[in-house]
């Protein structure tokens, strides 16, 4: 970037810096928050951030619900994955619980995470390309998120805020049209993640716009909290997949991919290949969910009565599965109280739920340690020097939902 | 990727391949007349310039609505623009906070006549799930609303509906309507000058 | 030697002695509560012994317990040792009458929003920050609305039928 100032004579013109409004409503704050940055010139001099404008008070209606219906709540964080934070609260309520889950269950779970992984990186990536000018990779590319969408239809009838699973499994087996549309998935998205990469990664305007705008050491990346691949991209190969794995991902094999000086470049870098892990993950959960054959093909949830809602035709013919219905619907089951922290790695970064239960349906305080939250702090130290452009190229390569980001 | 064209190339069964429905009128040798309300609406309805006022989990299916896949561009709604002083259909689509809702009313007020409100996602229309202390409960409680798509985000083909619907409100709008009393009188109500 | 749950009370058992009680592990998470001044110099101590290397700050939020009369904010600090992978839950109690509590921003950046918000939503004074404002809600709100005693719906409404709604 080059350093050329006009050099205005001495007294001439008094030097004072504007104050330029960024949001709520700009098209490129892809969400609901602001930015009041003080210009000079072209250069930014300082900023300051305001959040809470989708503010929906997600922790408040919490304490009104009980476990089993915060799950749509859940969906709503960072609506680009979903499933991810679906599962993360299953988990999270599995762990209060006590239900330990079958392997099948696990592997299957994992499909879907990865799936949604995939589908919020691709809308990261395409939308840092429209930021500098690349339209087309963005729309190249959604309609394979309509490819994903189908397959989340096909298991839980939803594309968008999926409400997926129950506490302790699924709803309903998977079926063959959604391996179907899986097989189809896997077989057809590396060519068009390829071709998508040979638009960005390589691409000179590309690479100048982003190398070196929008960086953050590893020490100040831990010390503003950040998680996931905006960590990743300083360096620090913190992923709570590999370090606190939960839902059986220690049986699967994949690298966790790091960039070195964490600027929108490496997040870009860091975003597309994992990507490709996850694609790898999927290949391997789908080869061993293939290897359950028989009635072991049939398992998708554990064998939790008591916090399980039985199936349908057993509530109408048998006695237990009516009283297990009674009681979980009207609330009468046993819940322990006691405290438990749980965290996923979402899209973002560690999305974490602490619950605190007293024993009654609803929790007594459910908190969400929000990734976007936590390292949209760090924007005004990113962009501190740089130029209006490469901030508008940082704030989308951060990849900062607003229903996270607010809550 | 690329795939044959597949529709309209043959015309099998000589069906009439319509472009869009002529308003009644008389039609003449190199002429046709109509009156003036529907031949602008003509115009207006197929050349809509929306605002995608993007909040929340609506506003990622409105970007698959624009995407090729559901292609909201076919209907004429193609220049999506961001400037309030450009559009005519303002495209709400999420939750709208108490925070957020004088900022809404501002890009409202910065719309020139004639504008059109879409208010998407049960969000917007009535507060959705979120029946708490910091949602606006309904945009209509602060800009008057023209058409309501209700879902948990509607599927795209509903958001399409909801602008087709808008698209038969400004086909069959009076010139007149805009300076009307009943009009005015509307935008008394909310406070609107 | 690796760092274990039973290490970690020892040694902090050790420096601050009676001022950290009510030692527990649920779910395999080491949780303590500490009283009201000390919660800097814990953390501190976290941060900078050589063992502990507790560095990172996972989460911060805070719990209203109406019932215990003195105490009735918690403050609820999540600690996490990267290297060693130990995580930790560290809480302050204090009184809702005068809630102060000394700020954790000046030792984690990413303490500055959690803290705010935590402020927004129950009423907590961080003595220190640099910019202690509402973050979520709108400035005007003069309540602090995660408060058990607040109501979770609109109160202003007209429009809701309370007949419908069970209420009638």
């Amino acid at each position: 970037m080059s350093e050329h100032h006009i050099k205005l004579p001495e007294g001439s013109i008094e030097k004072k810096t504007t104050t330029l409004n960024l949001g709520p409503t700009h098209p490129a704050t892809h969400g609901v928050f602001q930015n009041v940055l003080e210009l000079d010139g072209e250069r930014i001099v300082d900023a300051e951030q305001t959040v809470g404008y989708i503010h929906r008070a997600f922790e408040k209606i919490a304490e009104r619900r009980p476990l089993y219906q915060i799950t749509p709540l859940t969906d709503r964080l960072n609506y680009c994955s979903s499933p991810i934070n679906n599962m993360g609260w299953h988990q999270t309520c599995e762990k209060l619980l006590g239900i330990k889950l079958p392997k099948r269950v696990d592997y299957l779970r994992v499909i879907i995470m990865e799936l949604a992984r995939i589908s919020d990186h691709l809308i990261c990536n395409s939308i840092v390309g429209v930021d500098t000018g690349a339209f087309t990779g963005f729309l190249y590319v959604m309609q394979y998120r309509e490819l994903i969408y189908e397959i989340y239809e096909e298991i839980c009838g939803s594309r968008l805020t999926t409400n997926i699973g129950r506490i302790g499994g699924f709803e309903r087996n998977f079926t063959n049209t959604a391996f179907q549309k899986l097989e189809k998935f896997l077989a057809e998205y590396p060519n068009v993640l390829a071709e998508f990469n040979n638009l960005f990664m390589r691409n000179r305007i590309f690479m100048e716009r982003t190398i070196g705008g929008g960086g953050i050491s590893a020490e100040r990346a831990l010390n503003y909290g950040f998680t996931g691949p905006n960590l990743r991209a300083s360096g620090v190969d913190y992923d709570v997949r590999v370090q606190s794995p939960y839902s059986s991902y220690e049986d699967f094999d994949f690298i966790i991919p790091v960039g070195k000086t964490g600027d929108n470049y490496d997040r870009f870098m860091v975003r597309n290949e994992e990507m490709k892990q996850s694609l790898h993950i999927i290949r391997q959960a789908y080869q061993k969910v293939q290897e359950f054959k028989g009635e072991a093909a049939e398992v998708f949830h554990a064998d939790t009565p008591a916090y399980y809602l039985p199936a349908k035709e057993d509530v109408y013919t048998k006695m237990e599965a009516l009283i297990y219905h009674f009681k979980i619907v009207m609330g009468e089951t046993d819940i322990p109280s006691g405290e438990v922290y749980h965290s996923v790695e979402g899209g973002n970064g560690e999305l974490g739920f602490y619950l605190i239960s007293d024993g009654g349906r609803s929790p007594y305080r459910l908190h969400f340690r929000r990734p976007c939250f936590i390292y949209y702090q760090a924007y005004s130290e990113l962009v501190k020097g740089s130029m209006l452009s490469d901030a508008i190229v940082t704030l989308s390569s951060l990849n900062l939902i607003a229903g996270e980001m607010d809550g | 990727m690329a795939r044959p064209v597949q529709y309209n190339i043959k015309n099998e069964g000589g069906k009439p391949i319509a472009v869009a429905e002529l308003p009644p009128g008389h039609t003449g040798d190199g002429f046709f007349a109509t009156n003036l309300g529907s031949l602008v609406g003509l115009a207006r309805k197929n050349s809509i310039w929306p605002l995608p006022f993007a909040t929340s989990c609506c506003g990622i299916e409105f970007m698959a609505t624009m995407g090729a896949h559901y292609d909201l561009g076919r209907f004429g709604a193609e220049r999506i623009g961001f400037s309030p002083r450009q559009c005519d259909l303002l495209m709400v689509m999420g939750t709208i906070a108490k925070k957020m809702g004088p900022v809404l009313r501002q890009v409202y007020l910065q719309m020139a006549e004639p504008r059109w409100v879409l208010s998407v996602g049960a969000c917007a229309c009535s507060g959705g799930i979120f029946d708490s202390y910091s949602v606006l409960q309904g945009i209509d409680q602060i800009i008057p609303v023209d058409v309501y798509v209700p879902g948990c985000p509607p599927r795209p083909e509903a958001i399409i509906d909801g602008i087709l619907k808008i698209q038969d409100l400004i086909g069959s709008e009076s010139l007149r309507r805009r300076s009307s009393d009943k009009y005015a009188e509307l935008m008394t109500s909310y406070g609107i000058q | 030697m690796t760092l274990t749950n039973e290490l970690i009370k020892e040694k902090l058992a050790q420096k601050f002695g009676e001022q950290l009680t009510n030692w527990e592990e649920p779910y395999g998470l080491l949780t303590f509560t500490g009283a009201k001044d000390t919660n800097l110099k814990v953390m501190q101590f976290l941060f900078d012994d050589t063992e502990m290397r507790f560095r990172f700050l996972t989460d911060l939020c805070a719990v209203h317990y109406p019932n215990r009369t003195g105490e009735e904010l918690a403050v609820v600090y999540h600690l996490h040792n990267l290297v060693d992978n130990i995580r930790l839950r560290f809480k302050v109690f204090t009184d809702i009458a005068q809630p102060d509590i000394f700020t954790a921003s000046a030792l984690y950046e990413s303490a500055n929003w959690m803290e705010r918000e935590t402020y927004d939503f129950y009423g907590v004074n961080f003595v220190g920050h640099p910019n202690l404002k509402r973050i979520q809600n709108v400035e005007e709100m003069d309540y602090f609305p995660m408060r058990k005693e607040f109501p979770l719906e609109d109160q202003t409404r007209r429009d809701k039928d309370d007949e419908m709604f069970g209420r009638g």
